[in-house]
């Protein structure tokens, strides 16, 4: 089962909300939805989704979609972004099914895309719902962390619902 | 010391230790390693049975309502303007010059500039999906669209400077907010709009287009309390725009 990282970045390259977690399709384990980056990859994923920031700035400044569609891949792990008009990155590592954990055995293959881009491009626009609705509220002003419980729920509820 | 570990956003490292965790369940503390936002037992079962109760509002948070609406529903004008009076009275008690209390509403104004932004993109995204990454079109658009969800019509006019390359200017006719401002002379030319002047450079900053407004009044026959809006950029913005498109 593919697991996924999903992060919201700011403005000033800031971190603003992170989740971990696989797809509830046909779980794997006995906790549906929870994700299985091996301890290794774990450790990578924030550093996969910041160099991948590079790419994003570079395209989102080319491209007048929101969502940017895979942008990078590193060792197995693909790299799907999405930018808001306020400049703010959502990105969504995932492991690449095809290549068989790539990461711990030193190979990187471009594989054929079993992924749905277009349940991809649905989750983002969710979030990027979900966000606005964050950003409206008095007390949250841009480029805050996103800490709301409700917030959280939210978003797991879209990841569940596409992913 | 458990409050020390490193939230998303907080710039400082502090002094974390192996034994300290995050007090909202992730962060990265550089002893320990990520501690990722993931899913657990139990939250996979309370999104498993879509029952959850996190807050004392969760049944009925600000997530569950809709942010499209079919018609802008607008407010009374003298609402507003009573809203807006008190906001000057307050800016104006608080500074110590004309310049501070400009500068004061226009902090106000660029909060509300940065929300607006996302919203009036949202909502019209839902009809036409596209970012606004070109100098021009970002102007266009805060003149149209988002000064339609604001002021219920769109802005007068938007020129560019004819002497200088970096200057643009949105015109309005008869702001609504200094409607029933009228300055006293020992003000010299202080503007109210520059409430408005704050919202534009919100916007524009949060888009990436790093820019500097200021609210101008250059009356003329008829249109007393005509208003332009001159809004500088940022030099390196051209230099971006002419690598990206030509």
């Amino acid at each position: 089962m593919s697991s996924y990282y999903f992060t919201i970045i700011g403005t000033r390259d800031n971190p603003l909300y992170e989740l971990e977690f696989s797809s509830f399709k046909a779980p794997a384990s006995l906790i549906p939805g929870e994700s299985h980056f091996t301890a290794k990859v774990k450790e990578l994923l924030p550093f996969i989704a910041n160099s991948s920031l590079d790419l994003v700035e570079d395209s989102q400044w080319l491209t007048p979609n929101f969502n940017l569609g895979r942008i990078d891949s590193f060792g197995g792990i693909w790299v799907n972004a999405f930018v808001t008009q306020g400049n703010v990155k959502f990105i969504l590592c995932y492991d690449n099914p095809n290549s068989n954990n790539s990461l711990d055995n030193g190979i990187s293959s471009g594989g054929s895309t079993k992924y749905d881009e277009s349940s991809m491009k649905h989750f983002f626009n969710d979030a990027y719902d979900l966000y606005v609705k964050a950003l409206l509220n008095p007390f949250y002003g841009a480029n805050d962390p996103l800490v709301s419980p409700d917030f959280d729920y939210k978003i797991k509820i879209v990841a569940k619902k596409y992913l | 010391m458990s409050d020390k570990i490193i939230n998303p956003s907080v710039p400082t490292l502090g002094s974390l230790t192996i034994n300290d965790s995050s007090t909202s369940g992730f962060g990265y503390n550089p002893s320990v390693g990520p501690s990722s936002n993931a899913i657990t037992k139990e939250t996979s079962s309370a999104l498993l049975n879509k029952r959850a109760v996190l807050t004392p509002t969760s049944s009925n948070s600000i997530y569950d309502r809709s942010l499209s609406t079919k018609k802008s529903q607008g407010i009374s004008v003298s609402s507003l303007a009573f809203l807006f009076c008190e906001i000057v009275s307050w800016a104006r008690r608080l500074s110590n010059s004309i310049l501070d209390l400009e500068n004061r509403l226009n902090g106000l104004g660029y909060l509300i500039g940065q929300k607006y932004l996302e919203l009036v993109k949202l909502r019209e995204g839902m009809k036409y999906g596209k970012r606004e990454n070109k100098i021009l079109e970002i102007l266009q658009f805060i003149h149209g669209p988002l000064w339609r969800a604001i002021f219920g019509r769109t802005a007068n006019d938007l020129e560019k400077s004819q002497d200088v390359d970096d200057e643009y200017m949105i015109i309005d006719n008869t702001p609504l907010i200094s409607k029933f401002i009228s300055i006293p002379k020992d003000y010299g030319n202080l503007n109210c709009s520059a409430f408005v002047a704050g919202m534009i450079e919100g916007a524009l900053d949060l888009s990436g287009f790093h820019a500097h407004v200021v609210a101008h009044s250059s009356p003329i026959e008829g249109l007393p309390q005509r208003t332009v809006f001159l809004i500088k950029f940022d030099p390196l913005l051209f230099t971006r725009e002419n690598i990206h498109f030509s």
